[in-house]
C-alpha cells in the first residue's frame, strides 16, 4: 500500500499497478474514469476475497466467537427461523418450565401433544393449519441447565427439524432474553415440517404465547367470544 | 343478547348475538348498564379502520355489573358495579409495571398484525378492529372482560352511571392530553376540537394550571358548551379568515404554549390542505387526514408542546416537520393508560369538582344505535355524546338542551327535559 501513499491523488486503490501495460492515461476524461472504474472493480473484487477468507478461517479470536461466527455463516447458507422477545422471569424458571416438553402445546399452536420419553427423547404429535396430523420423535442434542437447549428431529421421521432456545439474562435488568432459531428440512421433509409449526411467523407467535403465559399466567385470546352475522370470508379464522 | 354489529362502512345492525363466556381464568363477565359511542367508534362507522369483519361487535366505553368471574379474578366479587376502561392491560409487562397500560404486551392476540404496521404491538382494546386484538365491544347486553383483576373500576352507588361511564375512557384521555401538553401555570392552550374529548381535555387544562383556554371547532353547540361549562374563548374557524392569524392575535403574536389535538385523522378544515386530504383519502393515497395536526404544528409557540390524543391509524402525508424541529416542539401523543387514572378522577367526580355528565345529549335504546351512530357522526339534532341503555331504559330519543342538569335517578327515563318522538 506504500505506492498508493506517495503517489498521486489520483491514484487509489489496492496497490500500484504498471500503469504502461493498461494504456490508461488519467489525464483523459474518460480513460480516467475507466481507469477509477477498473480500481473500484479491484477494490470490491479484492474485498470480496478477503471476505470469502475470513468466513472459513478467522484467526486470532476467542474459540466462542469463532464458533459462533462460523454456525452463522453456515446458517446463512440453509433456510432458518431466528426470533427473540425480553420475557420478565427468571432465567432458570423459563427453562424449566420448557424444558418440561408437556407444556409446550400449551403455547406452541400446531402441537397437539409432547411425551418426554427419557434419556432426551420425546415424542410429538402436531397438525398444520388444515386439521392434518403427524407424529415424529425428536432428540434433545445439547442442553445447559437455565441456558440453551438444542434439539433435533430424528432422522426417518417425517418431520425434519432442528433448532435451540436460548435464555440469557436482559442485560438492563428486564429479565430474560429468550431466543429461538430453527433450521427446516428440505424436500417433502420441509413440507412435512409445516406440522412441526415451523416457520418465522408462527415460530415467533409461539415464543410471544410463550411470553404471554409466563408473564400473565394465560394466553390472550378472543376464541369462542359472541360476534354478529358473518361473511362468507369472515368465516375464515385468519382476520385479514 | 342484543349487540351492535359492523356490517360495512355506515351499516351498523343491532343483532341477537350468543351471550359471552368466559374464556380465561382471569375474565369477567360485565351485565352492561351504560354504553357509549366514541368518537373513534366514527372511523370504524366510516370505514377508515383496516381488519373489520363483518359480524364484529363494537363499544368501548361501557359499565355495569359483575355477573360472572374466572377463577383468577381475587379482587371483584358477584354484584360489584365496575366501569371498565377501555385498555386490556396484564399488569405485569414491562409496559404495564411502567403504567404506560394502553401498550400492554400481552392482551393482542393478533400482535403479528400491528407489529406489520407498527413495529411493535400496542395494548388489545375492545371493539376496534382485528389488529388490536379483535374483541367483542361493550355496545351490547353482556362483555367478556379480560384482566379484570388490574382494568374495571369499583364504583360507588350513590354515583349514578352516567357521573362516572366516561371513566372508562373520554374523561382519562382529555385529563392525559392536558397532562402531556405540558401546561405550566398561567400557560394559554389552544385545543382543537369541542368534542366530548376535548370538552374533557378543556376542563383537565384548568384543573392542571392554564391561565387561558382556546377552543377550535365549527358545531355552534359544541362551541357553546365549551363557553359556558368549559369557560374557554372559543374560535369557529369557519368564521374566520385563518386560525393561525387569529391565535397569534389573540396571545398577542406568540402563539399559544400549550396544543391539544383533539379531533384526530377525520380532521375538517376549509384551507387547501384541508380539501386536499379528504381527496386523497377519498382516493385511497393517504391514510389519515392531517389538517389539525399541520395547523397546531404551525400555530404553536417556539418550545411549546404539542398533545394528540385525537386517533391517528396510518401514514400521512405532508407534514411540517421542519417547522416542528425548528421550533423546537415536544409531541407527545398516545392511547390514553386508562388505568393509571382511573381512581383520581373519580375522586374528583366524588368530590363534586366536575360532572361528566354535562357532555351527554341523547339516551337511547340499544336498538337506536345505528341512527344514534349517523346522529353523532352529522353533527345533528345539536347531538354531542350518545350513551345507550342495554337495559331496555334508554327510553326514547332525547333532544338534549344544553344548561339543563339530566339527573334521571340511574333510569334514563323521559325527565320532562327533552322532546319525545
Amino acid at each position: 500500500m506504500q505506492d498508493a501513499v506517495t503517489s498521486s491523488s489520483s491514484q487509489q486503490g489496492t496497490g500500484s499497478f504498471d500503469r504502461s501495460t493498461t494504456g490508461l492515461d488519467p489525464k483523459h476524461d474518460d480513460s480516467s474514469m475507466m481507469y477509477r472504474v477498473g480500481q473500484a472493480a479491484m477494490v470490491l473484487s479484492g474485498a470480496a476475497l478477503v471476505a470469502l477468507v475470513a468466513r472459513h478461517r478467522w484467526s486470532g479470536s476467542q474459540p466462542d466467537d469463532r464458533e459462533a461466527f462460523e454456525t452463522a455463516a453456515e446458517a446463512e447458507s440453509t433456510p432458518s427461523i431466528h426470533t427473540a422477545l425480553t420475557i420478565d422471569k427468571p432465567r432458570a424458571e423459563l427453562y424449566a418450565y420448557w424444558r418440561q416438553l408437556e407444556n409446550l402445546p400449551r403455547f406452541m399452536k400446531n402441537l397437539i401433544e409432547v411425551t418426554d420419553l427419557g434419556d432426551g427423547r420425546s415424542h410429538w404429535v402436531g397438525k398444520s393449519a388444515l386439521g392434518l396430523k403427524g407424529q415424529w420423535d425428536a432428540e434433545i442434542v445439547e442442553e445447559r441447565e437455565g441456558q440453551f437447549l438444542s434439539w433435533r428431529s430424528l432422522p426417518g421421521s417425517m418431520i425434519s427439524n432442528a433448532g435451540t432456545v436460548s435464555f440469557e439474562e436482559s442485560p438492563n435488568g428486564r429479565g430474560t432474553i429468550v431466543r429461538v432459531t430453527m433450521e427446516v428440512g428440505t424436500g417433502l421433509g420441509k413440507v412435512a415440517s409445516k406440522l412441526g409449526g415451523a416457520n418465522q411467523q408462527e415460530v415467533r407467535e409461539d415464543l410471544r404465547r410463550f411470553k404471554e403465559l409466563m408473564e400473565t399466567g394465560e394466553v390472550a385470546t378472543t376464541d369462542g367470544q359472541p360476534h354478529g352475522t358473518r361473511s362468507l370470508i369472515g368465516h375464515l379464522h385468519n382476520p385479514i | 343478547m342484543r349487540a351492535v354489529c359492523w356490517n360495512g362502512k355506515t351499516d351498523m345492525r343491532v343483532e341477537t348475538v350468543p351471550d359471552p363466556e368466559i374464556l380465561n381464568p382471569r375474565d369477567a363477565i360485565v351485565k352492561i348498564t351504560s354504553t357509549a359511542i366514541c368518537g373513534s367508534d366514527l372511523h370504524l362507522y366510516d370505514g377508515y379502520i383496516p381488519t373489520m369483519k363483518k359480524g364484529d361487535i363494537l363499544g368501548h366505553e361501557f359499565m355495569g355489573e359483575v355477573v360472572e368471574l374466572g377463577r383468577g379474578v381475587n379482587n371483584l366479587k358477584i354484584g360489584d358495579r365496575v366501569v371498565v376502561p377501555f385498555t386490556i392491560s396484564c399488569g405485569s409487562c414491562f409496559f404495564c409495571k411502567k403504567e404506560m397500560f394502553s401498550l400492554c404486551d400481552n392482551s393482542n392476540p393478533n400482535a403479528w398484525i400491528a407489529e406489520k404496521m407498527m413495529g411493535h404491538s400496542p395494548a388489545g382494546l375492545y371493539g376496534y378492529s382485528h389488529m388490536t386484538g379483535g374483541y367483542a365491544g361493550g355496545q351490547a347486553e353482556y362483555a367478556r372482560v379480560p384482566f379484570a383483576d388490574i382494568g374495571p373500576l369499583k364504583v360507588p352507588e350513590g354515583l349514578e352511571d352516567e357521573k362516572v361511564l366516561f371513566l372508562s375512557d373520554i374523561f382519562p384521555t382529555g385529563y392525559f392530553a392536558a397532562e402531556n401538553a405540558n401546561i405550566q401555570p398561567g400557560d394559554t392552550v389552544a385545543i382543537w376540537g369541542c368534542g366530548p374529548v376535548a370538552q374533557f381535555a378543556i376542563q383537565s387544562a384548568w384543573m392542571l394550571g392554564a391561565g387561558r383556554v382556546i377552543a377550535i371547532d365549527r358545531v355552534p353547540e359544541r362551541l357553546l358548551l365549551a363557553q359556558t361549562w368549559g369557560r374557554a374563548e372559543v374560535i369557529d374557524y369557519e368564521e374566520v379568515d385563518s386560525v393561525l392569524d387569529t391565535l397569534k392575535d389573540m396571545t398577542g403574536g406568540q402563539g399559544p404554549d400549550c396544543c391539544i389535538d383533539a379531533v384526530g385523522m377525520e380532521a375538517h378544515g376549509t384551507t387547501l390542505d384541508a380539501k386536499v386530504d379528504k381527496l386523497k383519502q377519498a382516493a385511497k393515497l393517504t391514510f389519515d387526514r392531517v389538517h389539525v395536526l399541520r395547523e397546531s404544528i404551525m400555530a404553536c409557540r417556539k418550545g411549546g408542546t404539542l398533545s394528540l390524543v385525537g386517533v391517528y391509524g396510518g401514514f400521512v402525508d405532508k407534514i411540517p416537520m421542519g417547522a416542528a424541529f425548528n421550533k423546537g416542539l415536544t409531541l407527545k401523543m398516545g392511547q390514553t393508560p386508562v388505568q393509571k387514572y382511573m381512581r383520581p378522577l373519580l375522586e374528583k367526580v366524588e368530590k363534586g369538582e366536575i360532572d361528566p355528565s354535562r357532555v351527554i345529549t341523547h339516551r337511547l335504546d340499544i336498538d337506536d344505535a345505528p341512527w344514534g351512530y349517523k346522529t353523532f357522526r352529522d353533527k345533528e339534532d345539536n347531538c354531542i355524546k350518545v350513551v345507550l341503555k342495554p337495559d331496555g331504559n334508554g327510553g326514547f330519543r332525547q333532544h338534549g338542551h344544553l344548561g339543563h342538569s339530566h339527573s334521571h335517578g340511574g333510569h334514563g327515563g323521559n325527565g320532562g327535559n327533552g322532546h319525545t318522538h
